[in-house]
Protein backbone atom coordinates (compact mmCIF):
# COMPACT_ATOMS: atom_id res chain seq x y z
CA UNK A 1 0.00 0.00 0.00
CA UNK A 2 1.48 3.41 -1.42
CA UNK A 3 -0.60 5.50 1.45
CA UNK A 4 -1.93 3.65 4.42
CA UNK A 5 -4.90 4.65 5.49
CA UNK A 6 -4.89 7.14 8.84
CA UNK A 7 -7.42 7.80 11.11
CA UNK A 8 -7.54 11.51 10.39
CA UNK A 9 -7.79 10.78 6.33
CA UNK A 10 -11.26 12.06 4.96
CA UNK A 11 -12.37 10.12 2.19
CA UNK A 12 -15.72 10.86 -0.29
CA UNK A 13 -17.04 8.74 -2.97
CA UNK A 14 -14.74 9.46 -6.02
CA UNK A 15 -16.71 12.05 -8.70
CA UNK A 16 -19.29 10.46 -11.17
CA UNK A 17 -19.76 7.59 -8.82
CA UNK A 18 -23.03 6.68 -6.79
CA UNK A 19 -23.59 5.33 -4.03
CA UNK A 20 -27.83 3.85 -3.21
CA UNK A 21 -29.59 1.57 -1.35
CA UNK A 22 -31.34 -0.74 -4.26
CA UNK A 23 -34.48 -2.49 -3.16
CA UNK A 24 -35.29 -4.97 -5.39
CA UNK A 25 -31.76 -6.40 -4.18
CA UNK A 26 -31.92 -5.77 -0.75
CA UNK A 27 -28.14 -4.03 -1.01
CA UNK A 28 -26.19 -0.94 -1.22
CA UNK A 29 -23.99 -0.55 -4.54
CA UNK A 30 -21.73 1.96 -5.74
CA UNK A 31 -22.61 2.83 -9.54
CA UNK A 32 -20.39 4.51 -12.31
CA UNK A 33 -19.65 4.52 -15.88
CA UNK A 34 -19.77 1.43 -17.43
CA UNK A 35 -20.55 -0.84 -14.04
CA UNK A 36 -21.23 -1.05 -10.87
CA UNK A 37 -20.81 -3.13 -7.07
CA UNK A 38 -22.95 -4.58 -5.10
CA UNK A 39 -21.53 -4.25 -1.33
CA UNK A 40 -22.77 -6.29 1.44
CA UNK A 41 -23.69 -4.83 4.83
CA UNK A 42 -20.92 -4.00 6.29
CA UNK A 43 -19.19 -1.99 3.35
CA UNK A 44 -22.46 0.00 3.21
CA UNK A 45 -22.38 0.61 6.83
CA UNK A 46 -18.79 2.97 6.09
CA UNK A 47 -19.95 4.23 2.74
CA UNK A 48 -22.75 5.90 3.68
CA UNK A 49 -21.56 7.48 6.57
CA UNK A 50 -19.40 9.40 4.17
CA UNK A 51 -20.38 12.76 4.17
CA UNK A 52 -16.82 14.73 3.39
CA UNK A 53 -16.19 15.70 6.74
CA UNK A 54 -15.82 12.66 9.02
CA UNK A 55 -12.57 11.05 9.21
CA UNK A 56 -11.74 7.56 9.28
CA UNK A 57 -11.43 7.32 12.93
CA UNK A 58 -14.52 8.76 13.63
CA UNK A 59 -16.12 6.39 11.28
CA UNK A 60 -14.29 3.37 12.96
CA UNK A 61 -15.57 4.59 16.67
CA UNK A 62 -19.24 5.49 15.21
CA UNK A 63 -19.25 1.77 14.10
CA UNK A 64 -17.92 0.24 17.34
CA UNK A 65 -20.92 1.85 18.92
CA UNK A 66 -23.06 0.58 15.99
CA UNK A 67 -21.68 -3.47 16.02
CA UNK A 68 -20.53 -3.60 19.44
CA UNK A 69 -20.33 -7.31 19.04
CA UNK A 70 -18.43 -7.04 15.56
CA UNK A 71 -14.96 -8.98 16.01
CA UNK A 72 -11.93 -6.83 14.41
CA UNK A 73 -14.45 -4.35 13.08
CA UNK A 74 -11.74 -1.69 13.00
CA UNK A 75 -9.32 -4.22 10.25
CA UNK A 76 -12.45 -4.83 7.85
CA UNK A 77 -13.02 -0.84 7.93
CA UNK A 78 -9.98 0.13 6.97
CA UNK A 79 -9.98 -3.00 4.50
CA UNK A 80 -12.89 -1.42 3.01
CA UNK A 81 -11.06 1.96 2.46
CA UNK A 82 -7.99 0.27 0.95
CA UNK A 83 -10.49 -1.69 -1.46
CA UNK A 84 -12.29 1.53 -2.13
CA UNK A 85 -9.18 3.32 -3.06
CA UNK A 86 -7.17 0.88 -4.92
CA UNK A 87 -10.47 0.12 -7.08
CA UNK A 88 -10.90 4.11 -7.43
CA UNK A 89 -14.20 4.23 -5.46
CA UNK A 90 -13.19 6.90 -3.09
CA UNK A 91 -11.00 9.75 -2.68
CA UNK A 92 -8.97 11.66 -0.30
CA UNK A 93 -10.40 15.01 0.54
CA UNK B 1 -11.79 -11.78 9.05
CA UNK B 2 -8.41 -10.56 7.14
CA UNK B 3 -8.29 -7.38 5.80
CA UNK B 4 -7.18 -9.97 2.42
CA UNK B 5 -10.62 -12.05 2.94
CA UNK B 6 -13.20 -8.46 3.07
CA UNK B 7 -11.77 -7.43 -0.17
CA UNK B 8 -13.18 -10.67 -1.52
CA UNK B 9 -16.31 -10.59 0.34
CA UNK B 10 -16.88 -6.87 0.17
CA UNK B 11 -17.42 -7.18 -3.72
CA UNK B 12 -19.81 -10.17 -4.02
CA UNK B 13 -20.67 -8.74 -7.89
CA UNK B 14 -18.52 -6.75 -9.94
CA UNK B 15 -20.36 -6.00 -13.05
CA UNK B 16 -18.99 -4.30 -15.87
CA UNK B 17 -20.33 -3.82 -19.44
CA UNK B 18 -18.97 -2.82 -22.68
CA UNK B 19 -21.37 -1.40 -24.96
CA UNK B 20 -21.32 -3.80 -27.56
CA UNK B 21 -18.58 -6.89 -26.10
CA UNK B 22 -18.91 -7.58 -22.27
CA UNK B 23 -16.92 -8.37 -19.71
CA UNK B 24 -18.83 -9.05 -17.04
CA UNK B 25 -19.56 -11.22 -14.07
CA UNK B 26 -22.71 -12.37 -12.21
CA UNK B 27 -24.83 -14.71 -10.89
CA UNK B 28 -28.34 -14.23 -10.26
CA UNK B 29 -31.17 -13.24 -13.13
CA UNK B 30 -32.08 -9.62 -12.65
CA UNK B 31 -32.28 -7.24 -15.41
CA UNK B 32 -29.34 -4.70 -13.98
CA UNK B 33 -28.47 -3.59 -16.95
CA UNK B 34 -31.26 -1.64 -19.25
CA UNK B 35 -29.92 -1.18 -22.91
CA UNK B 36 -32.77 1.51 -24.68
CA UNK B 37 -32.25 1.38 -27.97
CA UNK B 38 -34.03 4.31 -28.92
CA UNK B 39 -34.42 4.86 -32.73
CA UNK B 40 -32.18 2.74 -35.49
CA UNK B 41 -32.34 6.32 -37.44
CA UNK B 42 -28.58 7.60 -37.75
CA UNK B 43 -26.53 10.13 -39.11
CA UNK B 44 -23.43 7.98 -39.48
CA UNK B 45 -23.21 4.95 -41.70
CA UNK B 46 -20.14 3.19 -40.27
CA UNK B 47 -19.20 0.11 -41.71
CA UNK B 48 -18.82 -1.82 -38.29
CA UNK B 49 -22.03 -0.94 -36.83
CA UNK B 50 -23.82 -4.00 -35.07
CA UNK B 51 -27.19 -2.76 -35.73
CA UNK B 52 -29.47 -5.31 -38.03
CA UNK B 53 -28.77 -4.16 -41.42
CA UNK B 54 -32.60 -5.17 -42.07
CA UNK B 55 -33.12 -1.99 -39.26
CA UNK B 56 -34.92 0.37 -42.16
CA UNK B 57 -37.86 -1.84 -40.98
CA UNK B 58 -38.34 -0.69 -37.57
CA UNK B 59 -37.59 3.58 -38.42
CA UNK B 60 -41.23 4.07 -38.34
CA UNK B 61 -42.91 2.21 -35.67
CA UNK B 62 -40.56 3.44 -32.70
CA UNK B 63 -42.26 3.42 -29.42
CA UNK B 64 -43.92 6.58 -28.06
CA UNK B 65 -41.63 8.46 -25.18
CA UNK B 66 -44.66 7.40 -22.51
CA UNK B 67 -44.01 3.67 -24.00
CA UNK B 68 -40.33 4.61 -23.38
CA UNK B 69 -41.30 5.80 -19.80
CA UNK B 70 -43.71 2.76 -18.93
CA UNK B 71 -40.86 0.36 -19.96
CA UNK B 72 -38.34 2.34 -17.47
CA UNK B 73 -40.46 2.02 -14.84
CA UNK B 74 -41.02 -1.75 -14.98
CA UNK B 75 -37.39 -2.43 -15.76
CA UNK B 76 -36.63 -0.65 -12.50
CA UNK B 77 -39.34 -2.68 -10.63
CA UNK B 78 -37.46 -5.60 -11.69
CA UNK B 79 -33.75 -4.17 -10.54
CA UNK B 80 -32.57 -2.54 -13.56
CA UNK B 81 -30.26 -0.02 -12.13
CA UNK B 82 -27.97 0.53 -15.16
CA UNK B 83 -29.51 2.56 -17.73
CA UNK B 84 -27.98 2.71 -21.73
CA UNK B 85 -29.84 4.88 -23.94
CA UNK B 86 -28.59 3.99 -27.36
CA UNK B 87 -29.07 3.80 -30.92
CA UNK B 88 -28.72 4.44 -33.75
CA UNK B 89 -28.20 8.22 -32.59
CA UNK B 90 -30.34 8.58 -29.94
CA UNK B 91 -30.19 12.61 -30.39
CA UNK B 92 -32.29 12.24 -33.64
CA UNK B 93 -35.22 11.75 -30.44
CA UNK B 94 -36.57 15.32 -29.07
CA UNK B 95 -37.50 13.63 -25.94
CA UNK B 96 -34.22 11.97 -24.82
CA UNK B 97 -34.88 15.12 -22.29
CA UNK B 98 -37.99 13.38 -20.80
CA UNK B 99 -36.34 10.39 -20.58
CA UNK B 100 -33.66 11.40 -18.70
CA UNK B 101 -35.78 13.01 -16.26
CA UNK B 102 -37.55 9.67 -15.71
CA UNK B 103 -34.66 8.12 -15.65
CA UNK B 104 -33.22 10.29 -12.68
CA UNK B 105 -36.87 10.18 -10.87
CA UNK B 106 -36.33 6.45 -11.06
CA UNK B 107 -32.96 5.83 -9.56
CA UNK B 108 -31.11 4.72 -12.74
CA UNK B 109 -27.29 5.62 -13.35
CA UNK B 110 -27.77 6.89 -17.08
CA UNK B 111 -25.51 7.02 -19.81
CA UNK B 112 -26.21 8.68 -23.14
CA UNK B 113 -24.40 6.49 -25.62
CA UNK B 114 -24.13 8.94 -28.65
CA UNK B 115 -22.24 10.17 -31.84
CA UNK B 116 -22.19 13.53 -30.88
CA UNK B 117 -24.01 14.12 -33.48
CA UNK B 118 -27.05 17.05 -32.75
CA UNK B 119 -25.44 17.50 -29.47
CA UNK B 120 -26.24 20.96 -28.40
CA UNK B 121 -25.26 23.66 -25.51
CA UNK B 122 -29.06 23.03 -24.57
CA UNK B 123 -29.43 19.91 -24.79
CA UNK B 124 -26.57 18.94 -23.12
CA UNK B 125 -27.61 21.54 -20.26
CA UNK B 126 -31.08 20.08 -19.85
CA UNK B 127 -29.46 16.34 -20.11
CA UNK B 128 -27.56 17.97 -16.97
CA UNK B 129 -30.15 19.20 -15.20
CA UNK B 130 -32.64 16.64 -15.88
CA UNK B 131 -29.95 14.39 -14.29
CA UNK B 132 -28.19 12.18 -16.69
CA UNK B 133 -24.78 10.64 -15.26
CA UNK B 134 -22.66 10.23 -18.18
CA UNK B 135 -22.28 10.21 -22.18
CA UNK B 136 -20.77 7.54 -24.19
CA UNK B 137 -18.82 9.10 -27.06
CA UNK B 138 -17.67 6.86 -30.52
CA UNK B 139 -14.43 8.20 -31.81
CA UNK B 140 -13.39 7.32 -35.05
CA UNK B 141 -9.63 7.69 -35.75
CA UNK B 142 -7.22 10.33 -35.10
CA UNK B 143 -7.24 11.24 -38.62
CA UNK B 144 -9.99 13.09 -40.40
CA UNK B 145 -9.39 10.94 -43.57
CA UNK B 146 -10.39 7.56 -41.54
CA UNK B 147 -12.78 9.32 -39.25
CA UNK B 148 -14.64 11.00 -42.64
CA UNK B 149 -14.22 7.08 -44.27
CA UNK B 150 -15.50 4.69 -42.01
CA UNK B 151 -18.57 6.75 -40.64
CA UNK B 152 -18.95 8.25 -44.52
CA UNK B 153 -19.55 11.18 -42.88
CA UNK B 154 -17.46 14.69 -42.43
CA UNK B 155 -17.60 14.42 -38.62
CA UNK B 156 -14.47 14.80 -37.39
CA UNK B 157 -14.42 18.15 -35.87
CA UNK B 158 -17.63 17.80 -35.00
CA UNK B 159 -16.17 15.15 -32.79
CA UNK B 160 -13.61 17.02 -30.97
CA UNK B 161 -15.94 19.73 -30.12
CA UNK B 162 -18.72 17.58 -28.78
CA UNK B 163 -15.83 16.11 -26.85
CA UNK B 164 -14.82 19.56 -25.10
CA UNK B 165 -18.42 19.94 -24.18
CA UNK B 166 -19.05 16.96 -22.25
CA UNK B 167 -16.17 17.82 -20.66
CA UNK B 168 -17.23 21.45 -20.13
CA UNK B 169 -20.30 20.38 -18.12
CA UNK B 170 -18.28 18.20 -15.91
CA UNK B 171 -19.21 15.02 -17.56
CA UNK B 172 -16.95 12.07 -17.01
CA UNK B 173 -15.25 11.70 -20.71
CA UNK B 174 -16.00 7.66 -21.27
CA UNK B 175 -14.63 7.54 -24.79
CA UNK B 176 -15.84 4.17 -27.46
CA UNK B 177 -13.42 3.58 -29.98
CA UNK B 178 -14.35 0.66 -32.06
CA UNK B 179 -11.00 -1.16 -33.63
CA UNK B 180 -11.16 -2.03 -37.16
CA UNK B 181 -8.22 -2.74 -39.85
CA UNK B 182 -8.62 1.11 -40.69
CA UNK B 183 -7.27 2.31 -37.38
CA UNK B 184 -5.66 -0.11 -35.68
CA UNK B 185 -2.44 1.10 -36.75
CA UNK B 186 -2.83 4.17 -35.04
CA UNK B 187 -3.21 2.79 -31.23
CA UNK B 188 -0.70 4.58 -29.42
CA UNK B 189 -2.38 8.12 -31.26
CA UNK B 190 -5.73 7.16 -30.02
CA UNK B 191 -4.45 6.54 -26.54
CA UNK B 192 -2.77 9.94 -26.26
CA UNK B 193 -5.75 11.59 -28.09
CA UNK B 194 -7.90 10.61 -25.73
CA UNK B 195 -5.67 11.38 -22.83
CA UNK B 196 -5.25 14.36 -24.26
CA UNK B 197 -9.54 15.16 -24.24
CA UNK B 198 -8.81 14.59 -20.33
CA UNK B 199 -11.01 11.16 -20.76
CA UNK B 200 -11.27 9.18 -17.64
CA UNK B 201 -12.44 5.79 -19.83
CA UNK B 202 -11.68 4.78 -23.04
CA UNK B 203 -13.24 1.34 -24.12
CA UNK B 204 -11.40 -0.25 -27.35
CA UNK B 205 -13.96 -2.16 -28.43
CA UNK B 206 -11.94 -4.74 -31.26
CA UNK B 207 -14.97 -4.80 -34.00
CA UNK B 208 -17.04 -7.84 -33.29
CA UNK B 209 -19.08 -9.27 -36.42
CA UNK B 210 -23.09 -8.73 -35.98
CA UNK B 211 -24.71 -6.88 -38.35
CA UNK B 212 -23.11 -4.06 -41.02
CA UNK B 213 -19.92 -5.55 -39.55
CA UNK B 214 -20.46 -9.18 -40.27
CA UNK B 215 -21.71 -8.19 -43.93
CA UNK B 216 -18.34 -6.28 -43.99
CA UNK B 217 -16.12 -8.68 -41.98
CA UNK B 218 -13.47 -9.43 -44.90
CA UNK B 219 -13.21 -5.06 -45.22
CA UNK B 220 -12.60 -4.87 -41.64
CA UNK B 221 -10.87 -7.74 -39.58
CA UNK B 222 -7.15 -7.09 -38.58
CA UNK B 223 -4.57 -9.44 -39.02
CA UNK B 224 -3.59 -11.36 -35.92
CA UNK B 225 -0.01 -9.75 -35.60
CA UNK B 226 -2.26 -6.80 -35.59
CA UNK B 227 -4.33 -7.04 -33.05
CA UNK B 228 -1.28 -8.74 -31.00
CA UNK B 229 0.47 -5.35 -31.74
CA UNK B 230 -2.13 -3.09 -30.51
CA UNK B 231 -3.03 -5.22 -27.25
CA UNK B 232 0.71 -4.82 -26.31
CA UNK B 233 1.13 -0.79 -26.82
CA UNK B 234 -2.32 -0.88 -24.80
CA UNK B 235 -0.49 -2.74 -22.23
CA UNK B 236 2.84 -0.33 -22.76
CA UNK B 237 0.73 2.81 -22.42
CA UNK B 238 -1.19 1.84 -19.35
CA UNK B 239 2.26 1.21 -17.61
CA UNK B 240 4.43 3.65 -18.89
CA UNK B 241 1.76 6.59 -19.49
CA UNK B 242 0.81 7.39 -15.95
CA UNK B 243 -2.37 8.36 -16.84
CA UNK B 244 -5.31 7.82 -14.87
CA UNK B 245 -7.47 6.64 -17.76
CA UNK B 246 -9.22 3.33 -17.27
CA UNK B 247 -8.44 1.46 -20.40
CA UNK B 248 -10.55 -1.48 -21.34
CA UNK B 249 -9.12 -2.96 -24.04
CA UNK B 250 -11.76 -5.83 -25.66
CA UNK B 251 -10.14 -8.53 -27.21
CA UNK B 252 -11.50 -9.85 -29.99
CA UNK B 253 -12.89 -13.53 -30.23
CA UNK B 254 -11.67 -14.40 -33.53
CA UNK B 255 -8.62 -14.69 -32.32
CA UNK B 256 -9.09 -16.38 -29.31
CA UNK B 257 -9.53 -20.32 -28.91
CA UNK B 258 -12.38 -19.89 -26.34
CA UNK B 259 -15.77 -18.07 -27.07
CA UNK B 260 -16.63 -14.89 -25.20
CA UNK B 261 -19.41 -15.14 -22.33
CA UNK B 262 -21.88 -13.04 -24.37
CA UNK B 263 -23.66 -10.85 -23.11
CA UNK B 264 -22.70 -12.15 -19.90
CA UNK B 265 -24.87 -15.12 -20.33
CA UNK B 266 -28.56 -15.29 -21.77
CA UNK B 267 -31.31 -13.58 -19.63
CA UNK B 268 -28.96 -13.07 -17.31
CA UNK B 269 -28.03 -9.45 -16.51
CA UNK B 270 -29.24 -7.31 -19.68
CA UNK B 271 -32.48 -6.36 -21.42
CA UNK B 272 -32.71 -4.62 -24.12
CA UNK B 273 -35.88 -2.83 -25.69
CA UNK B 274 -35.77 -2.11 -29.47
CA UNK B 275 -36.28 1.32 -30.94
CA UNK B 276 -39.82 -0.74 -31.96
CA UNK B 277 -40.79 -2.39 -28.27
CA UNK B 278 -38.83 -5.97 -28.71
CA UNK B 279 -37.30 -7.02 -25.90
CA UNK B 280 -34.35 -8.96 -26.45
CA UNK B 281 -31.83 -10.55 -24.55
CA UNK B 282 -28.81 -9.56 -26.69
CA UNK B 283 -29.01 -7.13 -29.29
CA UNK B 284 -29.07 -9.52 -32.20
CA UNK B 285 -31.24 -12.08 -30.74
CA UNK B 286 -33.56 -11.22 -33.81
CA UNK B 287 -31.14 -13.43 -36.33
CA UNK B 288 -32.09 -16.67 -34.51
CA UNK B 289 -35.04 -19.05 -36.25
CA UNK B 290 -38.17 -20.08 -34.63
CA UNK B 291 -37.76 -17.61 -31.98
CA UNK B 292 -40.64 -15.18 -30.55
CA UNK B 293 -39.54 -12.37 -28.95
CA UNK B 294 -42.00 -10.30 -26.60
CA UNK B 295 -42.83 -6.65 -27.37
CA UNK B 296 -43.39 -4.01 -24.61
CA UNK B 297 -46.50 -3.05 -26.83
CA UNK B 298 -48.07 -6.92 -26.06
CA UNK B 299 -46.72 -7.38 -22.59
CA UNK B 300 -44.81 -6.07 -19.42
CA UNK B 301 -41.07 -6.79 -19.12
CA UNK B 302 -41.87 -8.69 -16.24
CA UNK B 303 -43.34 -11.52 -17.75
CA UNK B 304 -40.69 -10.97 -20.86
CA UNK B 305 -38.21 -11.17 -18.21
CA UNK B 306 -39.09 -14.02 -15.95
CA UNK B 307 -41.62 -16.28 -17.89
CA UNK B 308 -40.86 -15.92 -21.67
CA UNK B 309 -39.98 -18.59 -23.73
CA UNK B 310 -37.61 -16.65 -25.46
CA UNK B 311 -35.68 -15.51 -22.22
CA UNK B 312 -35.64 -18.41 -20.89
CA UNK B 313 -34.50 -20.55 -23.95
CA UNK B 314 -31.07 -20.50 -23.66
CA UNK B 315 -30.79 -19.57 -19.83
CA UNK B 316 -27.88 -21.77 -18.20
CA UNK B 317 -26.74 -24.96 -19.44
CA UNK B 318 -29.48 -26.94 -20.04
CA UNK B 319 -29.71 -26.46 -23.72
CA UNK B 320 -26.19 -27.60 -24.89
CA UNK B 321 -24.97 -29.82 -26.94
CA UNK B 322 -21.74 -31.99 -27.62
CA UNK B 323 -18.79 -30.78 -27.29
CA UNK B 324 -20.06 -28.18 -25.10
CA UNK B 325 -22.35 -30.07 -22.76
CA UNK B 326 -19.58 -32.18 -21.44
CA UNK B 327 -16.98 -29.11 -21.66
CA UNK B 328 -15.14 -28.37 -18.09
CA UNK B 329 -15.13 -24.85 -19.16
CA UNK B 330 -19.02 -23.96 -20.04
CA UNK B 331 -19.71 -22.59 -17.25
CA UNK B 332 -17.39 -20.04 -18.14
CA UNK B 333 -18.09 -18.59 -21.51
CA UNK B 334 -21.95 -20.81 -21.48
CA UNK B 335 -20.93 -21.73 -25.25
CA UNK B 336 -20.51 -18.37 -26.21
CA UNK B 337 -23.18 -16.71 -28.49
CA UNK B 338 -26.28 -18.01 -29.80
CA UNK B 339 -26.23 -15.62 -32.73
CA UNK B 340 -22.91 -16.10 -33.52
CA UNK B 341 -23.37 -19.73 -33.67
CA UNK B 342 -26.46 -19.62 -35.90
CA UNK B 343 -25.09 -16.65 -38.46
CA UNK B 344 -22.21 -18.85 -39.30
CA UNK B 345 -22.97 -22.85 -38.42
CA UNK B 346 -26.66 -22.72 -38.98
CA UNK B 347 -27.23 -24.28 -35.69
CA UNK B 348 -28.42 -22.09 -32.94
CA UNK B 349 -26.91 -24.58 -30.29
CA UNK B 350 -23.83 -25.57 -31.70
CA UNK B 351 -21.08 -24.36 -29.72
CA UNK B 352 -19.46 -20.83 -30.96
CA UNK B 353 -17.25 -21.45 -33.94
CA UNK B 354 -14.60 -18.92 -32.21
CA UNK B 355 -13.97 -22.60 -29.74
CA UNK B 356 -11.51 -24.62 -31.07
CA UNK B 357 -13.13 -27.49 -29.63
CA UNK B 358 -16.04 -26.84 -32.35
CA UNK B 359 -16.34 -28.94 -35.24
CA UNK B 360 -16.93 -25.93 -37.41
CA UNK B 361 -14.06 -23.64 -36.09
CA UNK B 362 -12.86 -23.77 -39.54
CA UNK B 363 -15.32 -21.13 -40.46
CA UNK B 364 -13.69 -19.14 -38.12
CA UNK B 365 -10.26 -19.87 -39.65
CA UNK B 366 -11.69 -19.50 -43.13
CA UNK B 367 -12.87 -16.42 -42.22
CA UNK B 368 -9.83 -14.79 -41.05
CA UNK B 369 -8.22 -16.33 -44.09
CA UNK B 370 -10.46 -14.64 -46.39
CA UNK B 371 -10.10 -11.15 -44.71
CA UNK B 372 -6.18 -11.90 -45.78
CA UNK B 373 -7.66 -12.71 -49.21
CA UNK B 374 -6.59 -9.30 -51.29
CA UNK B 375 -9.42 -10.29 -54.12
CA UNK B 376 -12.37 -10.69 -51.40
CA UNK B 377 -10.92 -8.05 -48.90
CA UNK B 378 -11.06 -5.25 -51.91
CA UNK B 379 -14.75 -6.05 -52.44
CA UNK B 380 -16.13 -2.49 -51.40
CA UNK B 381 -17.98 -2.23 -47.77
CA UNK B 382 -21.37 -2.01 -47.97
CA UNK B 383 -21.95 1.18 -45.41
CA UNK B 384 -24.91 1.40 -42.75
CA UNK B 385 -27.47 3.46 -44.48
CA UNK B 386 -31.10 3.92 -44.88
CA UNK B 387 -30.63 3.02 -49.10
CA UNK B 388 -28.73 -0.20 -48.11
CA UNK B 389 -30.64 -1.77 -45.61
CA UNK B 390 -33.51 -1.03 -48.38
CA UNK B 391 -31.80 -3.12 -50.63
CA UNK B 392 -30.76 -5.83 -48.64
CA UNK B 393 -34.42 -6.09 -47.08
CA UNK B 394 -35.42 -6.37 -50.76
CA UNK B 395 -32.84 -9.10 -51.26
CA UNK B 396 -30.32 -6.85 -53.66
CA UNK B 397 -26.77 -7.79 -52.20
CA UNK B 398 -26.82 -11.41 -51.98
CA UNK B 399 -23.81 -12.40 -52.50
CA UNK B 400 -22.65 -10.27 -49.32
CA UNK B 401 -24.96 -11.99 -47.27
CA UNK B 402 -25.65 -15.65 -48.55
CA UNK B 403 -22.52 -17.42 -46.56
CA UNK B 404 -24.94 -16.56 -43.42
CA UNK B 405 -27.43 -18.50 -42.04
CA UNK B 406 -30.04 -15.23 -40.78
CA UNK B 407 -29.63 -11.77 -42.42
CA UNK B 408 -27.24 -10.45 -39.91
Amino acid sequence: MENPIQHTDIYALSHHHRFQWEEAQQSYVILFPEGMVKLHGGAGEVLKRLDGKVNVGEIVADLKVAFPDADEIESDIIGMFELGVSKGWLRKV
Amino acid sequence: MTQASLGESVVQKVVQAQNNGVAASATQTQPLWLLAEVTYRCPLHCAFCYNPTDYDKHTQNELTTEQWIQALRDARKLGAIQLGISGGEPLLRDDIEDIVIEAKKLGYYSNLITSGVGLTEKRIQAFKDGGLDHIQLSMHDITEEINNFITNTKTFELKKKVAAMIKGHGYPMVLNVVIHRYNIGHMKQILEMADALGAEYIELANTQYYGWSLVNRSQLMPTKEQVDEAERITNEFREKSGSKMKIFFVVPDYFSDRPKKCMNGWGEVFMIVTANGDVLPCHSARVLPNMQFPNVKDTGLEYSWKDSPAFNKYRGTGWMKEPCRTCDEKEKDLGGCRCQSFLLTGDAEAADPVCSKSPHHYLIEKAIEDAKNPVIASQPIVFRNDKNSKKIIAGELKERVDEFHALP
